[in-house]
């Protein structure tokens, strides 16, 4: 809805009309000019903890090997691999925000964007140490790309798995780009009201920006392009990483539904991340006029309606796999709801399906507390999401003779930990040091709200000094 | 390397509050036939360029024709070492699997797109230039500035100057660069 038709229909402004343009400039750029606070401090102390419990456990099984996790036979995809599918997924929330709703021109996205694009990065950052860590020998990763070599082979471009590859990183290189370009004309900003080496350093981030009409011309279009480009490529990426498992013959796995259904769940736990994210953002960093109430709403909106795409998929994969009148797709269905993973199924539900019904009231979509509490709900849920299907499809396939229970170490557990201390000390940085709300698109969005509400300053005095 | 020469030297900036005031301005620069005008705001303002009659962007069709050239790349890629370079049978599927290469193709045509097009923004802009002149500090801020500058030998200051007067702007300034 453009500001326009907002006030027509008398709809609350994404913005307060009476601040200025340099009130948005100074607002933003505070938390970038004063010391760090307690709570800062507190907050990366700990991600920086965790990280160092996830580098420790890393050097102890490059040293000793993958034998230390959980995976063995039969499960030999665990909670490494989980945590990838998981964190890939985080990601989408970004793009989905900055590329699709730029394309529908959402306007409401302007607030939230910077945000979003940053935890996309961090999320891929994450999910990205995963394939690299669960191969066993990391020095080899290099393996997985095609260059030329004197054994003279390639790789398998029939394989999902370097689809994979090929997928994630492009996804990363592009939403890098994205952000940056969006980061030009604010780091530009931060150069021009900083002095001596903070000048320096925003001057170089801002390649020496400067505002002219003729560069926004080139910018506006090749930020519409680049968007046009993240919109196919974030459906592709999760699809690329459904068919690691589509692509398989594995009941449980070997399904036509994954892709557009991972794709479904990654834009449903990517948002409840972002809601996570912006409820401490707003409240820490006192954006409260900036990412409004009306921001959270909006977004709770798409939690539901994902969450409830998300539900109709996992009731879809159920009757098809009753329905289908195949013997080990029927089992390993009604195996998930009531074999030994059932606890980590009825999570699943519960999280994924349940909690975000909360949400069809408007006093909820609205409550700070119940918004916070079901967004990480969902998170947990979707992790859970992603170990159920991997974990009960592998842990019993077709010949019980091959069965078993899979359960993690407490190395894979401080992995997991760990992956959540990296990506938040990468956001907590982030909001430190990078102007974490657009303003240049934030101060487009004002000047509309002021003249709608007829706030626009007053002619101003003749002052000409030549 | 990053650094080129700021050209011209010289040149006349009005200074505005708000975006509506240089927009009255900037459609009424063009009558009076200044050459090279350029605006400053801090953030794109819808109207402008055409306004002060700047051409549509060219890097659309870089993104295009990358993006077409990437994705050529990629599938001949695949094709080339799959069924050319070292024909090896992986679980009797045809040497193209034609299919089976289709993300890498889609994955190559929006990487290289992507890159080129960010890369064919900053050409367009002539980016990195740390040496550009800020013309004022307030132009990522809050002001909003129509810049005539002195393009040469027909460059008459005194007539930029009383026509930006007539624009009632909040500063008005003439600045060596």
């Amino acid at each position: 809805m453009t500001e326009a038709a907002r006030a027509m229909l008398g709809e609350p402004p994404l913005i307060d009309p009476k601040k200025s343009f340099g009130d948005v400039t100074a607002e933003v750029a505070a938390p970038l000019e004063r010391k760090p606070g307690t709570m800062w401090k507190v907050a990366f102390g700990i991600s920086l903890l965790l990280v160092l419990g996830m580098v420790g456990t890393l050097a102890y099984q490059f040293q000793t090997g993958l034998g230390i996790l959980g995976i063995s036979h039969p499960v030999g995809w665990g909670t490494y691999i989980t945590n990838f599918v998981f964190w890939i997924g985080i990601g989408h929330a970004g793009t989905l925000i900055s590329a699709i709703l730029h394309l529908f021109r959402q306007r409401w996205r302007t607030a939230i964007n910077r945000s979003a694009e940053a935890m996309t990065i961090f999320a891929v950052m994450t999910a990205g140490l995963f394939p690299l860590i669960h191969v066993g020998r990391p020095w080899f990763i290099y393996w997985a790309l095609p260059y030329p070599n004197w054994r003279f082979l390639w790789v398998n471009f029939r394989s999902p798995l370097v689809w994979d590859v090929f997928a994630v990183s492009t996804y990363f290189t592009i939403s890098l780009c994205f952000w940056y370009t969006g980061l030009i004309p604010d780091f530009a900003s931060i150069r021009d009201r900083s002095s001596g080496w903070r000048r320096t350093i925003y001057g170089w981030l801002s390649l020496g920006w400067r505002g002219s009409e003729r560069h926004w011309q080139h910018y506006e279009r090749a930020y519409m392009m680049l968007a046009g480009l993240a919109t196919p490529l974030v459906l592709s990426v999760h699809s690329v990483v459904s068919f690691d498992f589509a692509t398989a013959i594995l009941p449980g796995w070997h399904s036509t539904i994954f892709p557009p259904y991972f794709v479904a769940g990654a834009i449903f736990s990517g948002f409840a991340m972002v809601v996570t994210l912006l409820v401490i953002l707003r409240k820490v960093f006192h954006m409260e006029e900036y990412i409004t109430l009306h921001h959270l709403e909006n977004m709770n909106k798409v939690i539901l309606v994902t969450g409830m795409m998300v539900g109709y998929a996992y009731l879809t994969e159920f009757f098809v796999a009753m329905y289908s009148g195949n013997q080990f797709e029927g089992f390993t269905f009604w195996n998930r709801a009531t074999g030994p993973f059932a606890w980590a199924y009825w999570i699943m539900v519960g999280c994924n399906v349940v909690a975000p019904q909360v949400f069809w009231f408007k006093r909820f979509r609205r409550s700070i507390v119940v918004m916070f509490i079901v967004s990480i709900l969902v998170n947990v849920g979707m992790w859970f999401e992603r170990y159920t299907i991997i974990i009960s499809s592998l842990s019993r396939d077709f010949l019980p003779a091959n069965w078993a229970y899979y359960r993690p170490t407490i190395f894979d557990y401080l992995v997991l930990a760990g992956s959540f201390g990296w990506f938040f000390m990468w956001f907590l940085l982030f909001c430190r040091f990078f102007p974490a709300i657009s303003m240049a698109e934030v101060k487009g969005v004002l000047w509309t709200a002021k003249k709608n509400a007829g706030v626009t300053p007053a002619p101003a005095p003749e002052k000409v000094h030549v | 390397m990053f650094n080129r020469a700021p050209r011209p030297k010289r040149g006349v900036i009005a200074l505005y509050d708000n975006p509506d005031a240089l927009l009255t301005a900037a459609a009424r620069v063009k009558e009076h036939g200044f050459p090279d005008v350029d605006a400053f705001t801090p953030y794109p303002v819808h109207g402008l360029s055409e306004a002060l009659g700047i051409k549509k962007s060219w890097v659309p069709y870089v993104t295009l024709v990358m993006g077409l050239a990437g994705a050529v790349l990629a599938l001949g890629f695949e094709i080339w070492t799959s069924a050319i370079d070292w024909p090896l049978n992986v679980g009797g599927k045809p040497m193209v699997s034609l299919p089976a290469f289709i993300p890498i193709t889609f994955e190559g045509g929006v990487l290289i797109g992507g890159t080129m097009t960010l890369a064919a923004l900053l050409v367009a802009c002539g980016l990195p230039n740390l040496g550009a002149p800020i013309l004022d500090r307030d132009l990522t801020n809050d002001r909003f500035a129509l810049w005539i500058p002195d393009t040469g030998p027909d460059w008459n200051e005194t007539r930029a100057i009383d026509f930006l007067k007539t624009t009632n702007p909040v500063d008005l300034r003439v600045i060596r660069v």
